[in-house]
């Protein structure tokens, strides 16, 4: 009974006080980080892996470009489209005037091609053909870490 | 003025605080939810500008270009020999260190340049495996520089080096990766 008195007097408790502070750094961190609008993607992209990777840290210089059978309903695939954006594009001359409306709102603009592994290299080809009358130069493969190696 | 701040005085008007924490937190989880921590990986390359017109690519003489032909059916050929993927990096390796000790290499390895030429229709798995092999061969040559530096690895020299330094590793072995327009295909 001596140990109960004891501990009453002693009166152990964590100040909450500053529960609210803690709670509001890790929302601002949390907040900063969230890119809230994801785009839909139409076409179905399984990235190819590949070892000698580079990250791109800064994603804010990243625009992406997907190629890839277009997406069906019921788990079918149609034919290669490209897409950027929100759009798919149709006509592949139009990459040309959106890649420099990009490019001359971020000077620092990459590129990452997000191009599904069974595609054919004539798409990819044409695409870059319009990433150079564009300007837009840097480009990434973007591939998956191959973990059969290590 | 009496009466006024009697009023006042009997309101006591406070916000209550109590509840911040709760609406702060399920703000956070929201925020925990939708938040993808995800870092983009790949193969960076540089396309090489817009050929104009008036001036002429830069001659590139034979022995320093290494050849990498990738046709449809996704075989490969090196120097205008059949060959296989597992074989480029390699190949890649001895041409960029060669120095100009064997007539078929590169001069030096600032003159060295791959060239990937491929089809319309090859697969484009294969393209990212040859241009993986012939950029870990890159890797593997500034690794040998690295060490010989006395760092353990390329990635912990480019770690080590301050922003404004040039990267010497690279100056020495620069990578000259050039990607050939493709055959159209039949």
């Amino acid at each position: 009974m001596a140990h109960f008195t004891k501990k009453s007097k002693a009166k152990p408790e964590i100040s909450t006080a500053s529960l609210p502070d803690i709670i509001f750094m890790l929302l601002i961190f949390f907040m900063v980080t969230t890119v809230l609008r994801e785009q839909e993607v139409q076409v179905r992209t399984i990235l190819p892996e590949a070892e000698a990777l580079t990250k791109i840290e800064q994603k804010r210089y990243v625009s992406y470009v997907w190629m890839g059978p277009e997406k069906l309903p019921a788990n079918r695939v149609g034919d290669t489209k490209v897409q950027i954006d929100d759009a798919v594009i149709e006509d592949l001359t139009n990459i040309r005037s959106i890649m420099y409306r990009k490019l001359s709102e971020q000077p620092r603009l990459i590129v990452s091609l997000r191009v599904d592994e069974e595609s054919e290299m004539g798409v990819v080809t044409d695409v870059q053909g319009e990433l150079r009358k564009a300007g837009t130069l840097r480009i990434s493969y973007s591939s998956r870490r191959d973990i059969s190696n290590i | 003025m009496s009466i006024l701040a009697k009023k006042k005085k009997r309101e006591g008007a406070e916000i209550p605080t109590s509840s911040m924490a709760d609406i702060a937190f399920l703000l956070l989880i929201f925020f925990l939810v939708t938040t993808t921590i995800d870092v983009d990986t790949g193969i960076g390359m540089t396309l090489p500008p817009e050929p104009d017109e008036t001036t002429p690519p830069p001659p590139v003489s034979d022995r320093n270009m290494l050849k990498i032909l990738i046709n449809a059916q996704g075989q490969v050929l090196l120097e205008d020999l059949p060959s296989s993927v597992s074989m480029i990096r390699q190949e890649v390796m001895i041409h960029v260190q060669n120095n100009g000790a064997d007539l078929r290499y590169s001069d030096s390895p600032s003159k060295a340049v791959v060239s990937i030429k491929t089809d319309r229709l090859t697969p484009y798995n294969l393209y990212i495996q040859t241009l993986d092999e012939v950029w870990m061969a890159y890797f593997e040559i500034w690794d040998i520089e690295a060490r010989s530096l006395g760092y353990p690895s390329y990635i912990e020299y480019r770690s080590d080096l301050e922003s404004g330094l040039e990267n010497e590793i690279r100056e020495k072995w620069p990578a000259q990766v050039s990607l050939a327009e493709p055959d159209p295909g039949n």
